[in-house]
C-alpha cells in the first residue's frame, strides 16, 4: 500500500476495497515503524488522526467523498492546525498547540484528508538542509548520512520513504523544489498568490507559497484542487476562478505519439554556468532529450541577472523575516525566558533563547538591511534588481512556454558539510530563488541519478498561472520515464 | 563597507536579541560574509528601475466596515506565556 499514489489511493478507497482507518493505520504503522530512522515528523497524533480517518469513512458511507476523502497527507509544521503542536521547527513555538487551522489545513479537512501528522522543517524554514530544525536534522531515505534539503525536508523525506504518500511544503526560496530534487519526489510551488497564507506561520510574505508535495504530478495537482482559492483573509490571495488543475493531463494514444508536439522548452544557459555537478548537467540533459521525443521543441535563452538572485533574496529575504518575526517576543504565545529584570531583558533573552542560530543571523541581516542609513543602498536597491530579474522571465516566456533546468546544483550533500558556511549553504538554492523573486510557478520532478545513487531533480518552471500545463509537461515524462516509482534501496 | 563588532551588537539591539560578545564575534565572521555576497548587488546600475516589492501587480482590497472577528480572547490566551484577568503579563513598564 505504501507505494500507492493518492490517486491510487482514493480510487481504492472509492471503489471500498479499503477503508480510510485501515489506510491511516497502515501509515501510522509504517511511520512507528521506520520514521525515527528519518526523524521526519515532530508531531504524531495517533488518534486525532483516526479520528478523522473514521469521519471519513462515514461520509464516505453517506455519499459525501470527494476525491480527497479519507487519504492520508503529512503537513509541514508551518502550518497552524488547530489543536496540534505546531512548533515551525523552534523552540520558539515548541510550546504552541495551534488555537486555529490554516487555510491550507481547513481546505484540506473540509476535503475529507486526514493529517497524518507535522513534519520536520528548518527552523521558521530558513535553511536548504534541515539542519537548523530545533527537532534535529532530517535524514535523506537514500542515504542517511546525506541531508533531504530544506526547509520542506521533512515532508520531502517522509514521502520519498513512503510514509506518507503526499505532504504539504512551502517554498520562500525553494524550499518545496530543493528538498523534492533531492529525495526524489515531485513538488510544486504555485504562482504566488494561488494558495492562501493565512496561518501558514510566516516568514517572507512577499515570496512564501504554501504547495503539494508528492510522488507524481497527477497526484500534484489532486492536492492543488484542494490547497488552492481565494482568501479574504491573505491581503494578498488572488480572487480568481476555481481551476481543475488537473485537467489539461492527458493519455497519449501511443508510443510513438507526441503528446507535447509544439511545446517550447527554453533552456537558459545560465542554468549550465559553473557549479553545475556533472552528473546532475548529464541527467538534465537526458530529459531534455526525452522532452523531444515527446515532441517538445528547445529554445536557447538568457536570464541575465540570474547570479543575482541570491544576494537580493537573502537581502528582500532577512528584511521580511525580521519584521514578521518580529512578533515572538514571550508576551502572547510561544516561549519566554524563566528569569528577566524588566521587559527590555525579557524580549531579549526570549529571543535570544527561543530562536537558533540561522533564524538569528537572518533577523540581524533583515534589520542591519532596514536600519537608517542602509535602506536605500540595500533594501531598495534589491528591490529594484527583483524587478530586473523579473523582467528576464517575462522576455523569456516570449520564446518558450515552459523553462527547465537542474533544480539543484548538486545531489544530496553530506550532513554537515555545509553546516557552517552559510554562504556555501544559500548558494545551493541558486537555481530557485529567482522563480520565488518573480513570483512564478516552479516545479521540480525526479530526472535520474548521480553516480552514488542520489536522485537528480529537473525544473520546470511555467508562466503565471500555468500550472494545469506544467503538471501535464511533467506528467509526460512521468507517463514515459519510471524515475518518480524508484525507491530508496531500503524501502521495499 | 566592512561591519564592525559595534555594528552588530547595535544590530542586535535594535533586533531584541540578546548576544555576548563571543556571540558576536562569531557572528560579525559570518555577516561579513553574506555582506560580501550581497555587495554583488552594487556593481548593477539601477538608475530608472522603479522597486518591486511584490510579485503581483496587487491593490490591497478594502471590504465594509463591520466586525468580523468572534471574540475568541479566552482561546488565544490559553496559549499565553502569563495571563491574569484576561490580560497578558509583562514586567512592570511604568512606575
Amino acid at each position: 500500500m505504501h507505494n500507492a499514489t493518492l490517486k491510487i489511493l482514493s480510487g481504492d478507497l472509492a471503489a471500498k476495497k479499503v477503508s480510510s482507518v485501515e489506510v491511516v493505520e497502515y501509515f501510522i504503522n509504517r511511520i512507528n515503524k521506520l520514521g525515527k530512522n528519518y526523524n521526519c515528523f515532530i508531531t504524531l497524533d495517533e488518534e486525532k488522526s483516526l479520528a478523522q480517518a473514521r469521519a471519513a469513512d462515514a461520509s464516505r458511507a453517506a455519499g459525501r467523498a470527494q476525491p480527497l476523502t479519507g487519504v492520508p497527507i503529512a503537513q509541514k509544521d508551518i502550518f497552524c492546525a488547530k489543536g496540534w503542536l505546531t512548533t515551525c521547527g523552534s523552540k520558539m513555538l515548541s510550546n504552541f498547540i495551534s488555537p486555529y487551522d490554516a487555510y491550507v489545513i481547513e481546505r484540506l479537512n473540509a476535503a475529507g484528508a486526514v493529517n497524518l501528522g507535522k513534519t520536520n522543517m528548518d527552523e521558521f524554514a530558513m535553511g536548504s538542509s534541515n539542519e537548523t530544525s530545533y527537532y534535529g536534522p532530517v535524514k535523506n531515505p537514500w542515504d542517511v548520512t546525506t541531508v533531504p534539503g530544506g526547509s520542506s525536508g521533512g515532508s520531502a523525506a517522509a514521502v520519498a520513504a513512503r510514509l506518507a504518500p503526499a505532504a504539504t511544503g512551502t517554498d520562500t526560496g525553494g524550499s518545496i523544489r530543493q528538498p523534492a530534487a533531492l529525495t526524489g519526489i515531485s513538488g510544486l510551488k504555485p504562482t504566488y498568490g494561488v494558495v492562501s497564507r493565512y496561518g501558514m506561520i510566516a516568514f517572507a510574505s512577499s515570496l512564501d507559497q504554501g504547495g503539494p508535495m508528492a510522488r507524481t504530478a497527477e497526484d500534484l495537482g489532486l492536492m492543488l484542487n484542494v490547497m488552492a482559492g481565494f482568501d479574504e483573509r491573505d491581503s494578498t490571495s488572488l480572487k480568481r476562478d476555481p481551476e481543475d488543475y488537473t485537467r489539461e493531463l492527458t493519455t497519449p494514444a501511443g508510443l510513438s505519439a507526441q503528446p507535447l508536439a509544439g511545446l517550447r522548452i527554453g533552456l537558459p544557459k545560465e542554468f549550465s554556468a559553473e557549479g553545475v555537478a556533472p552528473d546532475v548537467a548529464k541527467a538534465v540533459e537526458e530529459a531534455i532529450a526525452q522532452y523531444r521525443k515527446l515532441g517538445c521543441e528547445v529554445v536557447e535563452i538568457a536570464l541575465p541577472n540570474m547570479a543575482l538572485s541570491v544576494p537580493v533574496y537573502y537581502v528582500l529575504a532577512p528584511a521580511e523575516a525580521s519584521s514578521n518575526l518580529a512578533r515572538f517576543d514571550g508576551v502572547r504565545y510561544g516561549y519566554r525566558t524563566p528569569e528577566y529584570t524588566d521587559l527590555l531583558d525579557m524580549y531579549k533573552k526570549t529571543r535570544a533563547e527561543g530562536f537558533g542560530a540561522e533564524v538569528k543571523r537572518r533577523i540581524l541581516i533583515g534589520t542591519y538591511v532596514l536600519s537608517h542609513g542602509y535602506y536605500d543602498a540595500y533594501y531598495i536597491r534589491a528591490q529594484k534588481l527583483r524587478r530586473l530579474i523579473a523582467g528576464d522571465f517575462t522576455e523569456a516566456f516570449k520564446k518558450c512556454d515552459v523553462i527547465m533546468g537542474p533544480t539543484t546544483p548538486t545531489t544530496a550533500f553530506k550532513l554537515g558539510e555545509k553546516a557552517g558556511d552559510p554562504v556555501q549553504m544559500y548558494l545551493s538554492d541558486i537555481h530557485t530563488i529567482a522563480v520565488n523573486l518573480a513570483g512564478l510557478p516552479g516545479m521540480s520532478i525526479p530526472c535520474g541519478f548521480d553516480g552514488k545513487g542520489l536522485p537528480v531533480g529537473l525544473q520546470i518552471i511555467g508562466n503565471y498561472f500555468s500550472e494545469a500545463q506544467m503538471l501535464n509537461v511533467a506528467h509526460q515524462y512521468q507517463l514515459a520515464t519510471d524515475w518518480h516509482q524508484r525507491a530508496p534501496k531500503d524501502i521495499d | 563597507m566592512a561591519l564592525t563588532l559595534d555594528d552588530v551588537k547595535r544590530v542586535a539591539h535594535l533586533a531584541r536579541l540578546a548576544v555576548d560578545d563571543a556571540e558576536a564575534q562569531v557572528a560579525l565572521g559570518q555577516l561579513s560574509g553574506i555582506f560580501r555576497l550581497i555587495e554583488q548587488m552594487q556593481a548593477i546600475d539601477v538608475a530608472g528601475i522603479e522597486p518591486m516589492s511584490h510579485a503581483q501587480d496587487i491593490v490591497l482590497r478594502l471590504r465594509d466596515d463591520a466586525v468580523t472577528e468572534q471574540d475568541q480572547h479566552a482561546l488565544y490566551q490559553s496559549v499565553a506565556p502569563r495571563v491574569e484577568a484576561d490580560l497578558y503579563l509583562v514586567p512592570k513598564v511604568i512606575e
